[in-house]
């Protein structure tokens, strides 16, 4: 029987972490983009595109992640179309983010006091306009923190698409627990890496969180 | 020809009718100064002007434009009809310069250069060319307040309104705020004002209009208006104001 040292394990866990960024970035990069789409339909006036838009966000934010996994990985393959879990697990991971951070910048846009829309609207600035020179400026400032601090729950998000057998850091640690049995090693040094990739985020969400308050 | 018809406009918040059909023409070089008592609809009114609130019924026609018209293009509308606010308003993101030459970049699509010229001109219109780079952050209310009538002077209104401009600034800094009105006012800028400022109004102002309960309850000239004040509820104003 093979003997495996804790640093095989660990070697081995640390190149599937290449796919947890991979999946992180992705997820947060392209939710980024589909959420600040979102982000004027829902706070655009239109009333049908706030109706479509808060129906997409309640969906997303009220069903658990792991369903919209199976969802996207099992649902789409009923249509005849052969889904990877990797494909499956970028749009939904994709989605989920663009909810979560469509409803954290929209609070941002609400923050802004409304004289700025008024004032801009009489400036006979078009909606787009408005947002693009007047509120997203001031919006984003604040909306920086809390984006990065929901970064940290779209890395831990990743380890759901262990599920679907995508293999990432979780689906490693599994693997390797199978052939170890150790899994108390296997899950702390899982747990340990996890953390080391979280906890720069959310230290650089409170430095952030910190910084604006004292900003003008 | 006015320049602003205002024709029995109606205006309700749910249940409770703010403007009880406001007639009211403004001509060309007019200074209006509309004054009453919080809640008579004086503010609701200027709004209506540049479409900021709609109203149910009546008609407001602007250079020729009709307010909330079917086929009026709104963009056109506010580029003729600036606004003043009482809270500034200013975008504390971009500086003085910045704050004024935005809408006449993105808006009107004039050039950096021409716009910076724009800027230039305003601000030291309202007396405040040394402060171009300065964040709002770093102005005083009144300097703010003056940035940000240079800002709506850059889009060239043909009419401004001001919406009690004065009120959420200090005692001491009133006054740079009306001399920069004042001398707008000889200019021949056709001015619509909401203002408590009653010594104001009386000797800038060419027209005074006092609403009451959603109407216009009194008008006149401004001297004569104060001085032989006609209805009962004007005189309770003027005297209670002192």
């Amino acid at each position: 029987m093979v003997q495996f040292t804790v640093w095989d394990i660990f070697s081995n866990l640390l190149i599937a972490t290449e796919w947890t960024i991979i999946l992180s970035i992705i997820a947060f990069v392209c939710g980024g983009i589909v959420g600040l789409v979102l982000l004027f339909a829902r706070t655009s006036g239109v009333r049908p595109l706030v109706f479509v838009t808060k129906i997409y966000i309640e969906f997303f934010q009220g069903t658990p992640l792991l369903m919209q996994l199976f969802l996207f990985f099992f649902g789409i393959a009923l249509f005849g179309i052969e889904v990877s879990p990797w494909m499956a697990a970028t749009m939904a991971l994709t989605f989920w983010t663009s909810a979560f951070l469509t409803e954290i910048w929209r609070g941002c846009v609400e923050s802004i006091p409304k004289g700025q829309w008024e004032a801009s609207t009489s400036l006979a600035m078009t909606y787009f306009e408005q947002m693009r020179y007047v509120i997203l400026p001031q919006a984003s400032r604040i909306a920086v923190a809390p984006t990065v601090g929901f970064s940290v729950q779209v890395v831990k998000g990743t380890a759901l698409a262990s599920i679907i057998g995508f293999v990432e850091l979780t689906k490693a640690g599994t693997m390797l627990n199978n052939a170890t049995f150790r899994p108390f090693l296997v899950y702390s040094l899982v747990a340990l890496i996890y953390f080391c990739l979280c906890f720069p985020l959310s230290f650089m969400a409170k430095k952030l969180e910190g910084r604006l308050n004292v900003a003008r | 020809m006015s320049l602003v018809s205002i024709r029995e406009v109606r205006k309700s918040f749910g249940p409770l009718e703010v403007l009880k059909g406001v007639s009211l023409e403004v001509a060309k070089g007019d200074v209006v100064a509309i004054i009453g008592r919080s809640g008579s609809g004086k503010s609701t009114l200027l709004r209506c002007i540049n479409g900021l609130e709609t109203f149910q019924s009546g008609a407001i026609l602007a250079d020729g434009l009709e307010v909330g018209g079917m086929h009026t293009d709104v963009r056109e509308l506010r580029r003729h009809v600036g606004m003043v606010f009482q809270q500034f308003n200013l975008f504390p993101h971009l500086t003085a310069a910045g704050n004024v030459m935005l809408a006449p970049t993105v808006v009107n699509k004039t050039s950096k250069k021409e716009a910076a010229e724009i800027a230039a001109e305003m601000l030291a219109k309202v007396g405040l060319s040394d402060k171009r780079d300065a964040y709002p952050s770093q102005l005083s209310g009144g300097q703010q307040q003056r940035v940000a009538i240079a800002r709506s002077l850059a889009m060239r209104p043909k009419v401004l309104l001001c919406d009690e401009i004065t009120s959420a600034l200090d005692p001491e800094l009133v006054n740079e705020v009306l001399r920069v009105v004042e001398q707008l006012a000889k200019e021949g800028m056709t001015l619509i004002l909401v203002t408590h400022e009653m010594r104001f109004a009386r000797d800038v102002g060419t027209n005074l209009v006092f609403m009451h309960h959603g109407k216009v309850h009194e008008t006149g000239v401004p001297k004569e208006v104060f001085a032989a004040p006609k209805t009962p509820e004007l005189q309770q104003f003027v005297g209670g104001i002192g």
